[in-house]
């Protein structure tokens, strides 16, 4: 009766039933009366735990392991006790920051990185392949076992199959629709996938009853009860190991200690497991009903385990039968069809709850935090003008559940075949066993760092490849066998089954060991040498701390953004209604109402906005679109970017303060600097003005004195008379002199004198004056000697005061020659473009220091006017002067005992255009000048 | 008969001016001697023991203004007038000349009349 169509069709007709199921549950979500919203659902759908493996595979590994199959079942149900802790802390964390999926979790806690959230995607398809192709194993394998009915044939080798009549395929795409018919009809704001949820629920009852139905069958049916099957065991020698625990298991107690700490594990980050304990949940309180509902669930579909597989192994003896199904095989050898058809599809139910829940949630991450990243970063500016984009993320969905199903398969075909079904749920328990460091450590410890979690992730994933994946597709042939019994090249240590000489173990044991001591030691060490960006430090305490702050708290935003913008980019992917109903909620949240009053976009709202989007497209993709929208300034909120801004504003402005203070000080120094100037200059005015009054007065002295001497006396003896007379002559000359230069001085200083500029003959002039000085020369006996070119040498200059000049340097050399031995040289050469004329004397020299001083105003040889040499001290000084206004320079060399050289230059000029210009020299018009 | 002439010290290094000064001091009956310095002023303080002194202020080596402190300095020339005669007339070399202990400030150029008046008068005898 049981034909190959009667199964089929019942196996449909249970599917729609399912469907139908998941229709009317989403159809009340809608109305927003959830039909799931109880704790006693949420415990049934957290019972998608148990799957295939369970219903076929635990009886299979007790057959062979005895009470061995029982950590898989110990460590969860260890788990629920930490549940409160740890489960409750992880749904607390989700609701607050909308968490869409476990790839989600992980990347919101490491600064939203969309980098980890799709390494742990790819992580867990690749860790999930084996899981989903051991449901693809059980069902196509008990489909072929009960269409051979009433015979017991064990399903063929699957390689034997051509593809197209492989069950298997036919399963995987079966499968494939269906979830894309349950959980991709549309998209939810929150994933929430309430059909499907009330769908598994109702799947965790009916395996649950097929397995206690088998189960009472065996243990009542066949035999007399729990005793009876058990005495038996006991009675056959080859059973009897396997009743006592220990023993029985391979590997001894580091195999039960693993085995429980991976399912522990397992329970929490298998994606299902997180999709339905953590993303569906409703309501946190049903955490506290799961607690104890969910042990006795398990409890409950164990109880008959035993009993089954000896049952099995003593109604098989010859084990020629597989262990796996014994569940299906027992009663068909009792001819009980309905029973044997009941079992098929429990064990249906529970492979396609699995696969469903497991796709859909490996679907989601691959949609969210693998491929809408690439995307958005890629083709931003394309996929930001497309105005709808639900319909591109849920083609993306439907192609990963395709993908997964079909990878799925593609592992059935090539390493299926490997293992038992235990071993290959074990494989990916050991996979997402990986996350556990990254997530546990990122719940309770704020160090975890980004790069320590993908450090630790790639280690430790890189090893589970290497010890249990490449295993797998050694034995199946795939790899030559060499490399696992002397690893690879030859190199022992490297052995994927026995790492650096760790042999002795079990395959998992090992493997977990290994992987394990690889992702925790880089996650803590790299966390530890490494730092956090601002994100993560905040998404750190966010997260760790979640149950110390409410929702909230003081948001720093600062961007620009229209609520118009913000709109229609959630608008863009959950849909024009799911926009506005955020909207409403938001505006009933804020007291406003919308549309009629547009939302004040501030880093409240922003964030509401960011954790819509993020419930459809994950939190790094969320972030992504929020920040191109909003332009922000700074793609981090940092809490302390605002009090930053504010401290360096204030930087700024002290700075500035700084700069002005300083300009000030220059400012003032500069004026102190130009005070201390005009002070000495003062000073030296007076000096002048004392000094002259000083030059002035003593002259007059002598003439007054003497004047009133001969007229008090008019009895003063001739020669006496003539001597004073004399010296008032003398006096009133050297008055006149002297008020003449300084008169000079002070129109040549002030630019009021007359410069009476022709073009000159400067040998003429020259030769004038040596002339006229040379009796005065001749009277002290001191020779003088002139030298001069050849040619005229033209020079426009004031002739007087050029013969001024060249008296003043004559009459000083004259003064410091020698008497009798004194030698004065007039030497006029010309240099290129100028004249130089130099008076040389063989006198006692002027000393380096004095040599500065001497065109100082009433300076002299010898100390201020100490000395008292004739002169007025002003003479070189007004030759200076002259001589530069004519363009020239005027300068001493002397070495003291050597004599001096007075020398100035005048730049030379052309020839005068007609001979008349030149001018004869005449005697200068006053009285010498000295 | 004249009792001891008084004696005058004569100290400024332009000759003309010793020359007129010494002219009218002899004749008003003094015996005069001249230095061009303040060294030499010194020197012949201790020789020739004058009872007045008619110093220039700007002189080379040590100004009038070190000899009469030089002088006041010793006790034993306490009776000794000291006359300041410069062409620097301004108050503050006046103070200064006063200050350092001189006894009479003549600017340059005086007047002969007064000079030997004012002479007379420090040198008077009491009759």
């Amino acid at each position: 009766m049981l034909h190959g169509w009667v199964i089929v069709a019942t196996s449909f007709a249970y599917l729609g039933l399912l469907f139908a199921i998941a229709y009317y549950a989403d159809k009340r979500a809608d109305a927003g009366q959830s039909v799931i919203a109880s704790p006693y659902i949420y415990s049934l759908s957290l019972a998608v735990y148990a799957t295939a493996w369970t219903f076929y595979g635990s009886v299979g590994r007790a057959a062979n392991d005895g009470v061995g199959f029982l950590p898989i079942y110990l460590g969860p149900t260890l788990m629920i006790a930490l549940w409160w802790i740890v489960l409750r802390k992880i749904l607390r964390i989700s609701k607050r920051n909308r968490i869409t999926s476990l790839a989600d979790f992980v990347a919101s806690r490491y600064g939203k990185s969309a980098l980890l959230g799709g390494v742990v995607t790819i992580i867990a398809v690749i860790g999930i392949i084996p899981y989903i192709s051991l449901q693809l194993k059980a069902v196509s394998n008990s489909f072929t076992i009960l269409v051979q009915y009433p015979e017991i044939v064990m399903p063929a080798k699957v390689a034997a199959q051509p593809v197209f009549a492989d069950t298997a395929l036919w399963v995987a795409l079966i499968l494939a629709l269906f979830t894309i018919a349950f959980g991709t009809r549309h998209l939810d704001a929150a994933e929430h996938h309430q059909g499907m949820v009330a769908a598994i629920a109702f799947e965790s009852l009916v395996k649950l009853l097929a397995f206690l139905a088998v189960g009472a069958f065996v243990t009542f049916g066949i035999y007399d009860g729990f005793g009876d099957v058990f005495a038996r065991a006991a009675a056959d020698p080859k059973l009897l190991p396997l009743l006592t625990p220990l023993e029985g298991v391979a590997g001894g107690y580091a195999s039960w200690v693993w085995l429980t700490i991976l399912s522990m594990l397992a329970i929490m980050f298998l994606p299902r497991q997180f999709q339905v304990a953590v993303i569906e949940n409703l309501d946190e309180r049903h955490l506290k009903k799961a607690i104890w509902l969910f042990p006795a669930y398990m409890l409950a579909i164990n109880i008959f385990v035993l009993p089954i597989a000896f049952g099995g192994r003593l109604h098989f003896p010859a084990g020629d039968v597989d262990a796996d199904t014994f569940v299906l095989t027992l009663p068909m050898v009792e001819r009980k069809e309905l029973l044997a058809l009941l079992v098929f599809i429990g064990g249906l139910s529970a492979a396609t709850g699995m696969v469903i829940v497991e796709t859909i949630a490996l679907s989601t991450m691959v949609c969210n935090d693998l491929v809408m990243p690439v995307l958005l970063r890629m083709k931003r500016l394309r996929l930001n003008e497309r105005p709808d984009l639900t319909g591109l993320l849920l083609g993306i969905r439907r192609g990963a559940i395709i993908l997964v199903l079909l990878l799925g398969y593609l592992y059935f075909r090539l390493a299926g075949e490997a293992y038992a079904l235990v071993s290959i749920g074990l494989i990916s328990f050991a996979a997402v066993a990986q996350f556990a460091p990254a997530i546990l450590g990122g719940i309770f410890w704020k160090g975890g760092t980004r790069r320590g979690a993908l450090a630790g992730l790639l280690a430790g994933f890189g090893v589970w490849l290497y010890t249990l994946l490449l295993p797998a597709f050694a034995r199946s042939g795939w790899l030559p066998l060499s490399l696992l019994e002397h690893g690879p090249f030859g190199i022992e240590l490297l052995k994927p089954l026995a790492l650096f000489g760790l042999a002795g173990l079990d395959q998992i044991t090992h493997a977990m060991l290994w992987s394990m001591i690889a992702n925790v030691g880089l996650y803590v060490g790299v966390s530890l040498a490494g730092t956090q960006s601002a994100e993560e430090r905040r998404q750190a305490s966010v997260f760790v701390d979640v149950f110390r702050y409410e929702a909230g708290g003081a948001r720093f935003w600062r961007g620009t953004a229209s609520a118009r913008d913000l709109y229609s980019l959630l608008a863009r992917f959950i849909g024009g209604a799911g926009a506005d109903a955020a909207f409403a909620e938001y505006a009933r949240a804020t007291g406003t109402r919308w549309p009629e009053q547009e939302p004040v976009v501030d880093a409240e709202f922003v964030h509401f906005v960011e954790t819509q989007l993020a419930g459809a497209i994950g939190a790094a993709s969320a972030r992504i679109m929020v920040a191109s929208v909003a332009k922000e300034e700074a793609l981090t909120l940092d809490e302390v970017s605002e009090l930053l801004d504010e401290a360096s504003q204030v930087v700024v402005y002290s700075h500035k303060l700084e700069q002005k203070s300083r300009e000030l000080e220059a400012a003032t120094a500069e004026l102190r600097a130009a005070n201390e100037r005009l002070k000495e200059l003062d000073r030296l005015k007076d000096d002048f003005m004392s000094t002259v009054t000083h030059e002035l007065r003593t002259p007059l002295t002598s003439i007054r004195a003497f004047s009133e001497i001969l007229l008090a006396d008019p009895k003063v003896d001739l020669a006496e008379r003539k001597k004073f007379l004399g010296i008032i002559t003398r006096e009133t000359e050297r008055l006149t002199r002297l008020i003449n230069q300084v008169l000079d001085l002070a129109k040549i200083e002030s630019g009021r004198a007359e410069w009476r500029i022709t073009r000159v003959d400067l040998c003429t002039t020259v030769s004038d004056v040596v002339t006229q000085m040379s009796q005065v020369f001749k009277e002290k006996s001191v020779a003088l000697n002139m030298r001069l070119p050849p040619h005229a040498v033209w020079v426009d200059v004031d002739e007087d005061r050029l013969l001024q000049v060249l008296l003043n340097l004559l009459s000083n050399a004259l003064k410091f020659s020698p008497a009798g031995s004194g030698r004065v040289d007039v030497d006029v050469t010309a240099i290129d473009g100028a004249v130089r004329v130099d008076v040389r004397d063989n006198g006692p020299g002027i000393r380096p220091e004095d040599q500065a001083v001497i065109f100082d105003k009433f300076r002299q040889v010898g100390d201020t006017l100490t000395n008292k040499p004739a002169g007025t001290g002003l003479g070189l000084h007004i030759s200076r002067q002259i001589v530069e206004h004519f363009g020239g320079r005027l300068w001493v060399e002397s070495r003291p005992g050597e004599g001096a050289c007075f020398s100035f230059t005048l730049p030379v000029a052309a020839a005068p255009a007609a001979a008349g210009e030149t001018k004869e020299v005449s005697w200068p018009k006053t009285s010498a000048r000295s | 008969m004249a009792e001891n002439k008084r004696k005058v010290l004569i100290a400024d290094d332009e000759p003309n001016i010793v020359t007129a000064l010494e002219f009218l001091l002899g004749r008003a009956g003094y015996e005069v001697r001249c230095a061009a310095n303040g060294d030499e002023a010194l020197a012949l303080i201790e020789s020739f023991a004058p009872d007045l002194v008619l110093i220039d202020i700007m002189m080379p080596g040590k100004s009038g203004y070190e000899v009469c402190q030089r002088i006041r300095e010793r006790p034993e020339w306490r009776h000794v007038k000291i006359v300041m005669v410069s062409a620097k007339g301004r108050d503050a070399e006046i103070s200064k000349g006063m200050s350092l202990g001189a006894d009479l400030y003549v600017t340059k150029p005086f007047s002969t009349q007064e000079l030997i008046a004012a002479v007379d008068r420090l040198l008077a005898r009491p009759e």
